[in-house]
């Protein structure tokens, strides 16, 4: 295709919290900075930015990127601001990579950040305006209604039971301890996910990521530059995305259909033929605990309505055959909506160079996905990384 | 080293409650006034007109032989004009729904209020798999089940206004 190969050659993030003192520009200048730093170049070395953030009602800040442009060291450089509901945060390195792979660009720093918590009462009321103006908005729905209404779905259909689903929350909340940057890492049991606070039958408290503050960074680089850089680059081997249609009453919530669009797309750019065998960890996007099994099923990294078993039989752990969100997923480090999805990716990067630390998944994997969804449960975005 | 533990350290400084009352972080806050008129268009806005009658009106498309709802005047999978309207029944089927706790502000329900119980209907004479959202009630939540026949409980002619809320929720037949 003419295209130049990327790779990943440095990261950065700060802490998830539910409220942070800095703001979103300072948020940004922290992952940014230490993006650098991870990989010793300064600003002169980067020759574009791409920024990735939210809906701008959280903020309530009107342009957003423009907004961040400081913070994400863009200033007089070229940079674009991208967003695709919560699938920004792996969509934004997507982005980047076009710009290097394009040969526009040899490097590209990618920032994506969110400040959620200066919306009130509580940042979901934002989200009431995704839903279609006159057929819905007039019925006040929120997002929580529709993913428990499409959990539902998915149980319904493959005959999938809450107390199957919950292990997801056990799984990767016990993951996040390990991490440094965690929001809500703990120990619990499906006990205490099934009688936590009903949120929205089935979803109960402890079925949903939280509200958070929070940013990422990570590094592009051409490949003859990222072997100036580091003597461990991880390359972006193939990109995926798509958007379903916003009637989403008009699809069956059942499977994720965009998602396997997008995960075919980069599957075939990365010659990946059979991505159970050949995928050997796994970041898929855990906003509410059914989704990391939905997105599993989207991803083909099993059958549908598959994807408990390999929960229950424990291949999804850190130590089984395909480790699933080891990071701790969004359940467990937190979710501020674009720099979650982008702790997916530096997830896959640090595991595919071996500094996981006590994150490391053994036998030394090669080849990692990393997924995030977003807009009306409707657009998928997938990076497959190798090392 | 890792690099994330190396980094993180001094990064986002976590607030509290007791940070606010005890005034070591200021805040300004903003509550723009504005209000949005949205026009309902061609397809919504026949809809809107029928649902003033208490008719559910939906568009077919000859290509893929859809019949859409809500309707629209391209059909998204054949990028066409859709081609006629088609009057579907005001009864349907629970395709999923939801027992919720929390109103669109994420605030909990006062005690005593009923559970609000979204759903996607299926509704008769539209294509299979042609769910709208809507509301469920007069029916106990936990009787509600993916599959349950549903009519529309309309408002008075009189105090319709072309509104989806013209049909006040949907239950159980």
């Amino acid at each position: 295709m003419g295209l130049r190969r990327v790779a990943i050659v440095g990261a950065g993030m700060t802490k998830f919290v539910r409220r942070a003192l800095e703001t979103p520009k300072e948020l940004t200048y922290e992952a940014s900075r230490m993006a650098l730093d991870s990989c010793e170049l300064s600003l002169k070395d980067i020759d574009t930015v791409t920024i990735g953030t939210g809906p701008d009602a959280f903020d309530g800040v009107h342009m957003n990127g423009e907004f961040l442009n400081d913070g994400a060291g863009a200033y007089r450089k070229p940079v674009m601001r991208n967003y695709v509901g919560g699938g920004t945060g792996v969509f934004a390195p997507i982005h980047g990579w076009f710009h290097v792979a394009s040969g526009l660009f040899d490097t590209c720093l990618v920032v994506a950040e969110e400040k959620m918590s200066s919306c009130h009462p509580h940042p979901a009321g934002a989200f009431l305006t995704i839903f279609d103006h006159t057929t819905e908005q007039p019925l006040y729905p929120t997002l929580i209604w529709i993913f428990a209404m499409e959990m539902r779905r998915y149980m319904h259909t493959y005959g999938i039971t809450k107390d199957d689903i919950a292990l997801v929350a056990v799984k990767n909340k016990k993951n996040a301890l390990d991490h440094p940057a965690a929001q809500i890492a703990q120990e619990i049991t499906v006990e205490d996910v099934l009688n936590s606070e009903v949120l929205a039958s089935p979803v109960h408290r402890l079925d949903i990521s939280p509200t958070s503050d929070g940013a990422v960074a990570v590094v592009l680089a051409a490949e003859h530059v990222a072997r100036r850089i580091t003597d461990k680059p991880v390359w972006i081997d193939g990109v995926g995305y798509a958007l379903d249609t916003a009637y989403w009453g008009t699809r069956d919530l059942c499977y994720p259909e965009y998602l396997e669009v997008a995960a075919r797309q980069a599957y075939e750019m990365a010659g990946i033929r059979e991505p159970h065998k050949e995928i050997h960890i796994a970041e898929p996007y855990d906003p509410f605990t059914y989704k990391e099994l939905h997105h599993m099923e989207g991803l083909m990294l099993c059958g549908k309505g598959e994807a408990p078993k390999l929960l229950a039989d424990g291949v999804t752990q850190r130590d089984g055959n395909l480790p699933v969100c080891p990071s701790g997923g969004l359940l467990g480090v937190g979710n501020p909506i674009a720099a979650a999805g982008l702790m997916k990716v530096v997830e896959i990067f640090l595991q595919l160079r071996g500094e996981a630390g006590k994150r490391q998944v053994p036998g030394r994997p090669t080849t990692g996905v990393a997924q995030a969804w977003g807009d009306l449960m409707q657009v998928g975005s997938v990076i497959v990384m190798r090392n | 080293m890792e690099i994330t533990a190396r980094l993180i350290e001094k990064t986002a400084t976590p607030l509290s409650h007791k940070d606010f009352v005890q005034g070591k972080v200021f805040t300004v806050d903003c509550e723009p006034d504005l209000r949005y008129a949205w026009d309902d268009g061609v397809a919504i806005g026949r809809y809107l007109k029928e649902l003033k009658q208490g008719r559910i009106m939906a568009r077919r498309c000859r290509e893929c032989d859809r019949i859409m709802l809500p309707p629209r005047m391209f059909c998204e999978r054949c990028w066409r004009i859709t081609d006629e309207w088609v009057q579907v029944e005001d009864t349907g089927t629970v395709n999923t729904f939801a027992i919720s706790h929390v109103d669109w502000t994420a605030g909990r329900i006062h005690k005593g209020q009923r559970f609000y119980t979204p759903a996607v209907i299926e509704i008769d004479g539209a294509s299979a798999g042609m769910g709208i959202l809507h509301l469920l009630d007069e029916v106990a939540p936990e009787k509600i089940f993916v599959g349950m026949r549903v009519k529309a409980v309309w408002r008075p002619e009189a105090e319709r206004v072309g509104a989806i809320t013209d049909i006040k929720y949907f239950k159980p037949v």
